[in-house]
C-alpha cells in the first residue's frame, strides 16, 4: 500500500439511493461514502448494480430516491456535465473510446473542459488558440509518458489491442485531472501482466496525484490488495461495507459469492 | 525514395502539430497552390486553357468541394447524416442575393458571409431534431429541410424579388473597383475563398471543436461524460456545416451559374454532394476535394466515352442513355466504395503515401 | 361537410397506397435491419418494366409475372452483391449503400426502357363511384377504391404470412436476433432471399397501382419517398404502423393542401408530410408503434 497519502474527509456521500427501470429495481436503498484520497472498491456478482451505481454518481442515471452529497453540497441527482466540471472522471466497462481518433486526440478530449479558446480562434489557429493547444498537448504528453504509451500516440485507437485501449481510456480520464476517478472494471479481460501494469498505474495515480478512486472489479485478489474499503452489492442491495479483511469474513458476502443452500 | 521522412525531427509540439509535418507534403501543397494560383492563370493567358475548362470543370469543382467540405463536417466529423445539403446552399445563395439587392453598397464578401450565416441559422433550426433522433431517422427528417426550403423560396416572392419565373440573376462580383466577370477571374475568386475556408476547416477539425464533433460521432455517451455538451456540439456542427454549404451555394449562384432558381437546389444536388463525401472520404478535408473532382469529371468522361464508342463502333445509342448510365455508374461506385474502401479516395491516397514511404522496399 | 369527407376519403385512399410502399421498407428492415432506401426505386423499376413490356406488345397478365421474376432476381442480386459484403457494418453505411442502389436501379430502369413517360392501363377506370355520388353526393374514385382494396388484401395476406406460416415465424425470429436464429438452424441467407422476393412483389403491386394512376415516370420515386414520413410515424418495424402511418399521411396531406394550401400559396403537399413527421419525431422518436407493440404481430 502507498504510504505517502493521507486519507481525508468524506468527499462523496450517497444516501438511500434507489434506482428503477420501469418495474425493475436496479438499486435499492443503498448508502455508502467515499473519503478523499482513498481507493474505494465496489464488488458483487453480475447484475448486482455496480455499474448502475457509478452511473448514478456521474449523472448518467438519475435515481428515483436518494440524496447525493458531493463536497458538502446536496444533489437530488447528478448531471453529467456538472459532474465532469466538478472533477469526476470515469472509464467504462465496455471501452468507450472514440474509435476514429488517435490516442493523442482521445486523451486531448479529456482536457476539453480546461480549454478556453472558442471555435473562431480555433478556426484561425491563431495566437491564444495555438498556445492553448500546445500547452494542453504538453499535459497530455505527460500522461502518455506516465502510462507508457508513447509509441502509439498517433495510432487510431480502433487499431489497438484491448489492453492498450483500456490504458488509453484511463489516460483520457486522467487528462481531466479529476479529483474522483470512477473505474468500471479496469482489468476485465486482461492477462496477468497487463493487470499488474494497470494495478501499478492505479496505485500511482492515487499516490502521486492524490486522486480518489472508486473502482469496480471482479478480480478479488486485486480488490483485496489495493483497496482501502470495499462495499459489496448483491441484487441491487448493499450487503456489506468495510475494510477488505472485514468484508472477506462477512457471512453474507460468502453466501452471495458461493451461494447458499435453501 | 523521395518520399521519406527519416531525418526530419520535431523538437517542439508546435512543429509536431503542423498541418503538413512532413517536408515533402509541404513542398507538395506549395506546388499545388502554385499551379492553382499561378500556373493555371498563366496557361489560360497563353491560350492553353479555354473558358470551358473554367466554367465546366475548375470552378464547379471548387464550389462543389466547398459544399462537400460543409457536408463532411456534419456527416464525416460529427456523424449526423443529412440529405438536405442543397437546401442550405439555396439559403446561402438567396440570402446573399437579397443582401446585395436590398442594401446599398453591400460588399460582396460581406454578403456571402451574411448569406452563410443565414444558412447557419437555418441549419441550427433544422438541426434541432438531431438532439432526439439519429441515423436514418435523422436522414429522413432532413428531407423536410430539403423540400420545405425549396418550396418556401419558390412560394415567397420576396426571396426572388417577385421574379415571375422564380429565377434570379446574381449581381456582378465586384471588389475594390474590379469586376470579376470573366470565367478566369471568377475561378481565381472562387479559388481564394475555397482555399481560405478549407484552411479554417482544417484548423477546426484539429482543435477542440473538431475533437468534440468526432467524440460525439464515435461515442456520444462517453463524450457527454467527459464534458462535451451534445446539444451545443451537434448544433455547432450543423451551424458550421450549413455556413460552408451556404457560402458554396452563394458561389454556385454568383460565380458558376449566374442565374438560378430554387428548383436548381433539388434533392438530386443534395445526393450528389453526399456522393462526393462518400467517394472522396468520410471525415477527410482532402477527401472532399477528391470526391468533388471525381463527381465533376465522371459525367464528362462518360460522355466522351459514349461518343467514342458510338463513333468507333458505328452504333447509335438512344439519346439520354448517358444520363442513365451516369446514374448507374454513380450508384455502383458508391456501393463499391462502401464495400471496398469505406474511407474513400482519401484513404487510398493515404495508403499510397504509406507505400511510397517504404518504396522500393516491401516493408 | 361533404367536401371535407371527400377530401378525407380521397386522402385515406391514397394513404393506403403510401402504406403499400412503406410496407416494402418495413419487410426488409424487420428481417435484416437494413433500411432499404432503394425500395422507391424498385417501385419505379417494377412499374417501368411492366409498362415497357406491355408497350412491347405483351399482355398485362404476361408482363406482370415477368416483371415479378425480374424483381426477385433484382432483390436476390442486391442481397448477394450489396448487402452480404456489408453485413455487420454500421446501419448508416448500409443506408448509404442503398442510396447508391437507388441510383443504380433508377439508372438501370431508364437505360433499358428509356426516360419517357409511359402509361399503364390496369383496366380499372379512374371515375367517381356512381353509387356513392348519387346517394351521398361524394365523389370517390373507383380506381382509388379498387387500389386500396388490393393494397388492403395484400397487407392482410402478409400479416397472415408472418404470423401463421413456418417461414413467417422464421422471419420473425431472424428479425429479433440474427445470431439466435442461426443457432437454432434457421437458414439466414434463405430467409433474406425470401424477404427480398416478397419486398419485390410489394414493389411490383405498388408500382402497378401508382404507375397506372399517375403515369409511369421518374416522379414515381418521389411518391415512394413519401413512404419515409409514413415510416417515421408508424415506426420502422411495424406493419400496422405502416398502415396507420400511411392513412395519417395520406389524409393529412390532402386536408392540409385543400384547407391550408390556399393560405400560403399551395403546393404544400410536397413537404407537409415530412414536416409533420419531423414534428412528430420530436414528441415521440420511436413512432406510433414503437418496438414493443410490433412483437405481437
Amino acid at each position: 500500500m502507498s504510504e505517502g497519502r493521507q486519507i481525508g474527509e468524506v468527499i462523496l456521500d450517497l444516501k438511500n439511493i434507489s434506482l428503477r427501470f420501469g418495474g425493475v429495481k436496479a438499486l435499492t436503498d443503498i448508502s455508502f461514502d467515499v473519503r478523499e484520497h482513498e481507493i474505494r472498491a465496489i464488488i458483487g456478482p453480475n447484475g448486482a448494480g455496480k455499474s448502475s451505481m457509478l452511473n448514478v454518481i456521474n449523472g448518467v442515471y438519475r435515481p428515483q430516491e436518494g440524496d447525493i452529497v458531493f463536497r458538502g453540497q446536496h444533489h437530488r441527482d447528478m448531471d453529467t456535465y456538472e459532474a465532469a466540471k466538478a472533477g469526476i472522471a470515469r472509464t467504462f466497462q465496455n471501452i468507450a473510446l472514440f474509435k476514429g481518433m488517435t490516442v493523442l486526440d482521445n486523451i486531448m478530449t479529456g482536457r476539453n473542459l480546461k480549454m478556453k479558446s472558442n471555435f473562431l480562434l480555433d478556426a484561425l489557429y491563431w495566437g491564444p488558440a495555438q498556445r492553448e493547444e500546445i500547452e494542453h498537448r504538453k499535459k497530455v504528453e505527460e500522461i502518455i509518458d506516465f502510462l507508457e504509451i508513447q509509441h502509439i500516440r498517433k495510432t487510431p485507437v480502433g487499431r489497438l489491442p484491448y489492453g492498450l485501449q483500456k490504458r488509453v481510456e484511463l489516460g483520457r480520464a486522467l487528462a481531466a485531472e479529476p479529483s474522483i476517478l470512477l473505474l468500471d472494471e479496469p482489468m476485465a479481460g486482461m492477462n496477468v501482466e497487463e493487470k499488474q501494469d494497470m494495478c501499478r498505474f492505479i496505485l500511482d495515480v492515487n499516490d502521486q496525484f492524490g486522486t480518489t478512486i472508486v473502482l469496480i472489479e471482479h478480480d478479488m485478489g486485486v480488490v483485496m490488495d489495493i483497496s482501502d474499503r470495499v462495499v459489496v452489492l448483491d441484487y441491487g442491495k448493499k450487503i456489506a461495507d468495510g475494510t477488505p479483511d472485514a468484508v472477506r469474513a462477512n457471512q453474507d458476502v460468502i453466501d452471495a459469492y458461493l451461494g447458499v443452500a435453501h | 525514395m523521395l518520399y521519406r521522412e527519416a531525418g526530419q525531427f520535431k523538437a517542439t509540439y508546435a512543429e509536431d502539430s503542423q498541418i503538413f509535418p512532413i517536408r515533402q507534403d509541404k513542398i507538395g501543397i506549395v506546388l499545388i497552390l502554385a499551379v492553382a494560383f499561378v500556373g493555371i492563370p498563366l496557361m489560360s493567358v497563353a491560350g492553353f486553357l479555354s473558358d470551358y475548362s473554367f466554367t465546366a470543370i475548375l470552378t464547379p469543382f471548387l464550389i462543389f468541394s466547398l459544399a462537400a467540405l460543409g457536408l463532411n463536417i456534419l456527416t464525416g466529423y460529427a456523424g449526423q447524416l443529412s440529405l438536405g445539403t442543397a437546401a442550405f446552399m439555396a439559403v446561402g445563395a438567396f440570402a446573399s442575393y437579397n443582401f446585395m439587392l436590398r442594401i446599398e453598397g453591400m460588399p460582396i464578401l460581406v454578403a456571402f458571409i451574411l448569406g452563410g450565416l443565414c444558412a447557419a441559422a437555418v441549419g441550427i433550426v433544422f438541426g434541432l431534431p438531431s438532439l432526439r433522433i439519429r441515423g436514418f431517422y435523422l436522414a429522413a427528417a432532413t428531407l423536410a429541410t430539403q423540400f420545405f426550403i425549396v418550396w418556401c423560396l419558390t412560394k415567397v416572392g420576396w426571396f426572388t424579388n417577385y421574379s415571375s419565373s422564380g429565377v434570379i440573376t446574381a449581381q456582378k462580383i465586384e471588389m475594390l473597383g474590379y469586376t470579376f466577370d470573366t470565367a478566369f477571374s471568377k475561378y481565381l475568386f472562387v479559388l481564394s475563398v475555397v482555399c481560405a475556408m478549407a484552411l479554417l476547416a482544417k484548423n477546426m477539425v484539429r482543435t477542440n471543436i473538431g475533437r468534440s464533433w468526432m467524440a460525439i460521432r464515435d461515442m456520444d455517451m462517453a463524450a457527454e461524460v467527459i464534458g462535451f455538451r451534445p446539444m451545443r456540439t451537434k448544433l455547432m456542427a450543423f451551424a458550421v456545416s450549413s455556413f460552408y454549404c451556404g457560402v458554396a451555394g452563394a458561389l454556385f449562384a454568383y460565380a458558376y451559374l449566374g442565374t438560378v432558381e430554387p428548383e436548381g437546389f433539388n434533392l438530386d444536388l443534395s445526393f450528389r454532394i453526399l456522393f462526393m463525401v462518400i467517394i472522396g472520404g468520410v471525415g477527410s478535408i482532402l477527401g472532399s476535394f477528391f470526391g468533388s473532382a471525381f463527381i465533376v469529371l465522371l459525367p464528362i468522361f462518360l460522355n466522351v466515352l459514349i461518343h467514342f464508342l458510338e463513333s468507333s463502333a458505328g452504333i447509335n445509342l438512344p439519346s439520354g442513355i448517358s444520363s442513365s448510365i451516369e446514374l448507374m455508374v454513380f450508384g455502383a461506385l458508391i456501393i463499391f466504395f462502401l464495400i471496398v474502401e469505406p474511407h474513400g479516395l482519401a484513404r487510398l491516397w493515404q495508403i499510397g503515401k504509406e507505400k511510397l514511404r517504404l518504396w522500393p522496399f516491401p516493408h | 361537410m361533404q367536401f371535407f369527407l371527400e377530401v378525407l376519403l380521397g386522402g385515406l385512399l391514397s394513404g393506403v397506397m403510401y402504406a403499400l410502399v412503406a410496407l416494402g421498407y418495413v419487410l426488409i428492415y424487420k428481417a435484416s435491419g437494413v433500411f432499404n432506401f432503394a425500395q422507391g426505386a424498385m417501385v419505379f423499376f417494377a412499374a417501368l418494366t411492366t409498362a415497357g413490356l406491355v408497350d412491347a406488345g405483351l399482355s398485362l397478365w404476361l408482363a406482370a409475372p415477368l416483371t415479378m421474376v425480374a424483381m426477385v432476381a433484382l432483390g436476390l442480386l442486391t442481397e448477394k452483391i450489396v448487402l452480404r459484403p456489408l453485413v455487420a457494418q454500421h446501419e448508416i453505411t448500409l443506408f448509404m449503400a442503398t442510396i447508391g442502389l437507388t441510383f443504380f436501379v433508377e439508372g438501370l430502369a431508364q437505360a433499358i426502357w428509356g426516360a419517357n413517360v409511359r402509361s399503364l392501363d390496369l383496366g380499372i377506370e379512374d371515375v367517381p363511384l356512381e353509387w356513392l355520388l348519387e346517394n351521398a353526393n361524394i365523389a370517390i374514385s373507383q380506381f382509388d377504391l379498387v387500389a386500396s382494396g388490393i393494397a388492403a388484401a395484400l397487407v392482410t395476406m402478409l400479416a397472415i404470412f408472418f404470423s401463421k406460416t413456418k417461414i413467417g415465424r422464421a422471419l420473425r425470429a431472424v428479425a429479433d436476433d440474427h445470431q439466435a436464429a442461426l443457432s437454432i438452424g434457421i437458414p439466414l441467407q434463405h430467409i433474406w432471399g425470401i424477404v427480398w422476393g416478397v419486398a419485390g412483389f410489394v414493389a411490383l403491386v405498388a408500382g402497378l397501382l401508382w404507375g397506372s394512376r399517375n403515369g409511369v415516370q421518374f416522379a414515381l420515386t418521389f411518391v415512394a419517398l413519401k413512404a419515409l414520413p409514413v415510416l417515421i410515424l408508424g415506426g420502422f418495424t411495424s406493419v400496422p404502423g405502416a398502415i396507420v402511418g400511411g392513412l395519417i399521411i395520406g389524409a393529412s396531406e390532402k386536408l392540409a393542401e385543400v384547407y391550408l394550401g390556399p393560405l400560403v400559396g399551395g403546393g404544400i403537399e410536397g413537404w407537409f408530410p415530412y414536416v409533420l413527421a419531423l414534428l412528430f419525431l420530436l414528441v415521440r422518436p420511436e413512432g406510433l408503434f414503437g418496438e414493443k407493440i410490433i412483437r405481437r404481430i
